[in-house]
């Protein structure tokens, strides 16, 4: 059975249909990729998933349970939960207090602070800045105390949205070695991104959106090798 | 002496006030022009229960709960409805439950002041001044209570959730953080706040009217804005602030009559040079 599965959702601005009926799942234990352009409505499909944007048409369902209208902070407490585009930190707060904040659904207090102590293992740089005002932290330091973040809330679907943009090249890695890291100590995740070569590298399957709709779909594999996607999305 | 302390009391209302309008500000982005009538709701939460069965302080705990519920019931009613739609939309719905609040204390209480009775709790002497020992009492537990209110937001789960909702309400839901719930809680502290400064303001000026809570309510408001509207330091920076400022200038003879004009003065200056207020926060450009 799929762990998400969205099916034949349509998602509006206004007038403006951003989402034209698009379906797609991710099974446990699949790294599942969205790939495409900018303004092909990739963030507005993470979005709305998570209720941060109202679906018009079609069902969300996670482990077999109808998420379309749930409230997004209750969806949260089924375990899942996005890194959003632009990473989002609370600037204001400190390293520490993001990551409390991350474990906002934990209750067991011995619990959070084994996970702050195992984050802070996990990302050096957030153990060496725990005290520091998040806002002072550098974009690629702010990206890991993002997916840090989500982390503390154990999520069995960890949905990462552009995990990798506007970084330099060596924390680019960096953000994909962590998510194949985090995938392999058992988390499924989604991960949306424009930069397709990279993520068609770690992902198992992956769909192709472009202007609201699915194109394509398949095995990471067979899109790496799949002469369009070549051409309009690898630059090869 | 005794105006400097007349003052850091005055200032201790103001802040406690200016702290409902900042806290709401920072948390739900909007300005609750209804604010200062809860301070009227309150006295007059005080006086019914005060008539009915004599017991200050009993009056003190009804006042606080009349205040609270007030504040979450006009949220949910008046507010919440309104979640998503233009600043002025709400703005202009905040006005409305200003009048609302003021129209219903008339039909109930008539529009003559009515006077109050609180303990006379009498003057103490601090080496040659004597000093009211209500504007004691007023400062310390002003000042327990906004102390109380910076650990909370600093040191609790709650606290900590409201900071987040504060700065990115999109990223706080995404924690798990239940928005509507905060911002209810924030209007429920913002509320029993107020209750506090009613308490303080009657054994000042022991009156009550209608309109009450307007012009505290405005000054506050204005401390709110001088200190940085958002900011909950700034807030009782600018409460004390103006207290003492007002205090001040009513102590010279021949400054006393303009102390309003040049409380609002400082206002015109403050927006000029600083216009997010002492302590405000610079706002961030979303990445």
């Amino acid at each position: 059975m799929a762990l998400l599965e969205v099916k034949n959702l349509d998602v509006y601005y206004g007038m403006i249909q951003a989402i034209r009926g698009i379906s797609f799942e991710v099974n446990e234990g699949e790294i599942v990729t969205l790939i495409g352009a900018n303004g092909a409505g990739k963030t507005t499909t993470m979005q709305s998933i998570m209720g941060l944007v109202p679906i018009k048409h079609g069902t969300v369902t996670y482990n077999g349970q109808d998420i379309t209208r749930l409230p997004g902070h209750k969806i949260v407490h089924l375990g899942m939960t996005q890194v959003p585009e632009g990473r989002r930190i609370f600037q204001q707060l400190t390293v520490h207090d993001n990551l409390l904040m991350g474990a906002y659904t934990v209750t067991d207090k011995k619990q959070i602070q084994r996970d702050i102590d195992e984050i802070c293992t996990r990302f050096e740089i957030l153990g060496e800045r725990k005290n520091q005002i998040a806002g002072t932290l550098s974009g690629g330091e702010q990206q890991m105390l993002a997916m840090g973040r989500a982390m503390m809330s154990h999520p069995k679907l960890l949905m990462l949205d552009e995990p990798s943009m506007g970084l330099s090249p060596l924390f680019v890695d960096k953000v994909f070695d962590i998510i194949k890291d985090y995938h392999e100590s058992g988390c499924t995740i989604l991960l949306v991104e424009q930069n397709a070569k990279k993520a068609l590298s770690i992902a198992d399957r992956a769909y192709v959106l472009e202007t609201g709709s699915i194109t394509l779909s398949g095995t990471a594999d067979e899109l790496l090798h799949d002469e369009a996607v070549k051409k309009a999305y690898l630059g090869a | 002496m005794s105006t400097i302390m007349d003052g850091l009391s005055l200032g201790a209302i103001y802040a406690l006030i200016a702290l409902g309008y900042t806290m709401v500000y920072g948390i739900a982005k909007m300005l609750n022009f209804a604010h200062g009538d809860i301070i009227m709701v309150g006295a007059y939460a005080i006086l019914t229960s005060l008539q009915l069965t004599g017991n200050p302080y009993l009056a003190v705990v009804v006042s606080i709960v009349v205040c609270t519920a007030s504040g979450v019931i006009i949220e949910r009613l008046a507010y919440k409805p309104l979640r998503g739609a233009s600043p002025l939309a709400v703005l202009i719905t905040a006005i409305g439950v200003s009048f609302f609040l003021q129209a219903v204390a008339q039909l109930i209480y008539g529009s003559k002041s009515q006077s109050i009775s609180l303990p006379d709790f009498g003057k103490v002497a601090i080496g040659d001044v004597k000093i009211n020992v209500s504007t004691i009492l007023t400062l310390v537990i002003g000042g327990v209570i906004m102390t109380a209110l910076t650990l909370f937001v600093k040191k609790t789960r709650t606290g900590r959730a409201m900071q987040a909702v504060s700065e990115d309400k999109g990223a706080a839901l995404l924690m798990g953080v239940n928005v509507n719930r905060i911002i209810m809680v924030t209007f429920a502290i913002g509320s029993m706040l107020a209750a506090f400064a009613s308490l303080f303001y009657l054994m000042q000026i022991p009156s009550i009217t209608p309109t009450l809570g307007s012009m505290p309510g405005i000054k506050a408001f204005t401390a709110a804005v001088i200190g940085g509207i958002g900011s909950i330091p700034g807030a009782m920076l600018g409460g004390v602030l103006l207290g003492l400022i007002e205090k001040i200038c009513l102590s010279i003879p021949k400054i006393a009559p303009y102390t309003t004009s040049i409380e609002f003065s400082l206002l015109i200056v403050i927006l000029l040079v600083k216009p997010i207020g002492l302590l405000g926060k610079k706002i961030r450009e979303k990445v």
